[in-house]
């Protein structure tokens, strides 16, 4: 009896927070304000700056979204959140939209309920170690000691890919890159792995980067995206099709310096839909005509947001790669707007 | 005989000799250094092995400390400037001061509330800590929670002007009533309190702009000053609550014993970071959505719990170091249980606690940075995450860790001073 009543109030807890995630953009509308769920501080792609505004590449996605909304790029309230809290933060409501560079995997897109709206990283898991080392590949690394984030998907791909070597290691359990970074260096651990834009960031704060090298075995694929909840398709339809925007536009050659004049005089018909100048993209969408333009004049198209937090330029020195679009070789591809 | 001797002796002094200093080995400096460090073989090696040891460590210790660089924008200028000398980059500590006191989000300009929230707190304090203070002061004590509140969250100070209403009219109830009973006093007094509450909370929403400070949500509370926050509140939240576990835990009253013993031991079974993750996460799930019961009041709530657990544990030592004759002493003087508790029993059973009870709120002051781990940005957090993160500052450590031991160390060794301060002054045995 007892436990009937539970799993009834259960069950209506659930129903109830179904049919309010069921309209995520109203929510977000009447809020008038973007609940984002960040990283706690991940160089160049989340941390506030001096003034204490967001800044890197997830949180570029954010402001993006905030500006197709609502035509304002601040409108957003940044949540921080560790490995741990992000994914009960999304479930329970507390965010919209989770940009937290997080791997998208079958079991967190089926199992834990939630949609990949996108790609907006494309990495792997990769190892530094000291050159003093003497390691030139992955497979020399038996019986070291690793550093390693615990509860993400480099823990499970590390422990696959020694299994499968058939080497052995030792772990050394860590909660943030901060401190993986100094556990690296204070010699707590022979290699530390996590993400390769994570091992090349690291690298770049080092006094002497020159001393450490990045092995060139990448054991995994680690598509980063932004996510939402599962069963709010409209509100996924929405942050998707921004992110694609920002990509499109790069493809297209809009970037925010030339975004207001293409938008007035383009011959091009698919920068006119994106742009919203023609067609009804942004009503199918429930947004304004100018969503896209918005998004893409606060921050850039997606090459633009690239260069300036973790591009070449930058002191983390990103390349490309996979990140490139499609006709550059890399793995960028929007779907065509129309 | 006498004569015999003058004549063999040939010379006797007939006066004191003026009083010498004793000899320079003997005296000041030089026996002290004689008796303490080189007293021995063994002894010297030991000094000079320690003084080496010192030297080794200053030598590495202040070239980085005086050495340092204050003035660059980002770790990469910084060692530039360095050019591989040993000081230290205290620039990210005056560049990003404010982030590391306040957090990210509390507003630049309105920096100076917390400050004077923090300096009044001493004036609070004082007359509870020191009882040679004018008594009349406790009034600021009293009238401190609602002030802090207004100055640190801002907002119309109508809301904690009512509540202090609700509370004043609530006290005034129970004086009336606590003559004929302690427990309708009790009742009487929260129930004025609610009612008195639940009418004002119509009329302040209308009055929101009346002596309106900016106002600041909860989530953008951090640094150094979410640790002060949740110490101060945390700790005098859970000691009223220990004692009343602790005397609950003794009583007769076979239910109210059991809740009390069930409420202890599995609170102290649980590890706080388990019950911070509820707060932050399950309770998520089981509030209906939309509803934002604070982060700060679930966290207070949690960490309150936890301390006046422990807190109880050490009062109810203080209460069996008490002779039974003490318990008896009251009950023949006539006095009830609440006036034996409050005249007797609790003075001198506090009194035995004081050591535990400094123990219990210094590790409580420290367990306040575990907030950290629910991405709340503590001083803690506010260094593992933001500063460590940010492409400028990713690489300092030693500046920003030194930094946070220092102000804890300040906090934590002050409660300590004064609470052997204390115990001198509520010494009344005679050694």
């Amino acid at each position: 009896m007892n436990k009937s009543v539970f799993f009834g109030a259960l069950t209506v807890a659930g129903v109830l927070a179904g049919a309010s995630a069921a309209a995520t953009l109203d929510d977000v509308k009447a809020r008038g304000k973007l609940n984002c769920g960040v990283t706690t501080g991940l160089v160049g792609f989340a941390a506030p700056n001096a003034n204490g505004e967001w800044e890197g590449f997830d949180v570029a996605v954010c402001r993006a979204v905030a500006a197709a909304v609502f035509g304002d790029p601040t409108a957003v309230e940044f949540i921080p959140t560790t490995g741990k809290t992000r994914f009960t933060a999304l479930a329970s409501g507390e965010i919209d939209f989770l940009a937290r560079n997080t791997t998208w995997t079958f079991s967190r897109d089926v199992d834990l309920k939630f949609d990949f709206i996108g790609v907006n990283y494309y990495d792997g898991q990769g190892f530094m170690v000291p050159k003093s080392l003497g390691v030139s590949s992955a497979k020399d690394l038996d019986g070291a000691t690793v550093c390693i984030q615990t509860g993400t998907t480099t823990e499970l791909n590390l422990a696959d890919f020694f299994r499968s070597n058939n080497i052995s290691y030792e772990p050394v359990p860590i909660e943030t890159n901060a401190e993986g970074q100094q556990q690296y260096l204070a010699g707590a651990c022979d290699t530390y792995t996590t993400d390769a834009s994570g091992l090349a960031s690291t690298r770049a704060t080092f006094e002497t980067p020159g001393d450490h090298i990045i092995l060139p075995e990448i054991i995994s694929k680690e598509p980063l995206g932004p996510l939402v909840r599962h069963g709010d398709n409209d509100w996924g339809d929405v942050t998707r099709w921004v992110l694609y925007a920002l990509i499109a536009a790069e493809e297209l050659g809009v970037t925010s310096a030339n975004v207001e004049e293409m938008s007035m005089n383009t011959t091009n018909p698919e920068v006119a839909r994106l742009l919203g100048s023609e067609g009804t993209l942004g009503e199918m969408l429930g947004l304004d005509a100018a969503w896209a333009k918005n998004a893409i004049a606060s921050q850039g198209n997606y090459g633009e947001i690239f260069a300036k937090n973790i591009g070449e330029e930058t002191p983390i020195g990103l390349a490309r790669g996979l990140n490139a679009q499609w006709t550059d070789g890399g793995l960028m591809y929007a779907p065509p707007f129309r | 005989m006498s004569d015999t001797h003058a004549q063999t002796v040939t010379y006797v002094r007939d006066t004191m000799l003026p009083q010498a200093a004793p000899p320079s080995t003997a005296q000041g400096p030089v026996k002290w250094l004689r008796e303490s460090l080189f007293s021995s073989i063994p002894y010297t090696i030991l000094t000079i092995a320690a003084l080496y040891v010192i030297y080794v460590l200053l030598s590495g210790f202040l070239p980085w400390l005086l050495g340092g660089v204050w003035t660059t924008a980002n770790i990469r200028e910084c060692r530039e400037v360095l050019d591989g000398g040993a000081g230290g980059c205290f620039s990210v500590l005056s560049e990003r001061w404010n982030q590391l006191l306040f957090g990210i989000s509390y507003p630049q300009d309105g920096y100076w509330r917390p400050t004077l929230a923090f300096v009044l707190l001493f004036v609070a304090v004082a007359p509870v800590l020191f009882s040679s203070l004018p008594r009349q002061l406790l009034i600021v004590t009293a009238l401190y929670p609602f002030i802090a509140f207004w100055l640190i969250w801002g907002g119309s100070l109508l809301v904690p002007l009512s509540a202090l209403a609700s509370i004043g009219i609530g006290y005034f109830v129970y004086s009336k009533l606590v003559k004929t009973s302690f427990a309708a006093g009790l009742a009487g007094g929260v129930v004025a309190a609610a009612v008195i509450w639940f009418v004002l909370s119509f009329i302040t929403p209308s009055l929101s702009g009346v002596l309106a400070l900016e106002e600041v949500v909860s989530r953008n509370m951090g640094g150094f000053m979410l640790n002060m926050i949740l110490g101060v509140i945390c700790v005098s939240l859970s000691l009223p609550l220990g004692i009343v576990l602790a005397l609950g835990r003794q009583s007769s009253l076979p239910i109210i014993k059991m809740i009390c013993v069930v409420f202890i031991e599995f609170i102290r079974g649980v590890p706080l970071i388990t019950l911070l993750f509820v707060a932050n996460v399950v309770l998520a799930y089981f509030l209906p959505p939309g509803t934002s019961f604070d982060l700060i009041l679930r966290v207070i709530i949690m960490i309150t719990m936890f301390a006046s657990a422990y807190i109880a544990e050490v009062i109810r030592g203080g209460l069996a170091a008490l002779p039974r004759g003490q318990y008896e002493g009251a009950e023949s003087l006539g006095l009830d249980y609440a006036q034996s508790m409050r005249l007797i029993i609790l003075p001198q059973a506090l009194k035995i606690s004081i050591p535990g009870i400094v123990n219990v709120a210094v590790g409580l002051f420290k367990d306040t940075t575990l907030v950290s781990i629910i991405s709340m940005f503590d001083l803690v957090g506010m260094i593992r995450g933001p500063i460590l993160a940010s492409t400028d500052w990713n690489g300092v450590y030693w500046e920003l860790w030194g930094f946070a031991a220092l102000l804890f160390f300040i906090v934590c060794y002050g409660i300590s001073q004064y609470s052997q301060w204390l115990e001198r002054q509520l010494q009344t045995d005679h050694h």
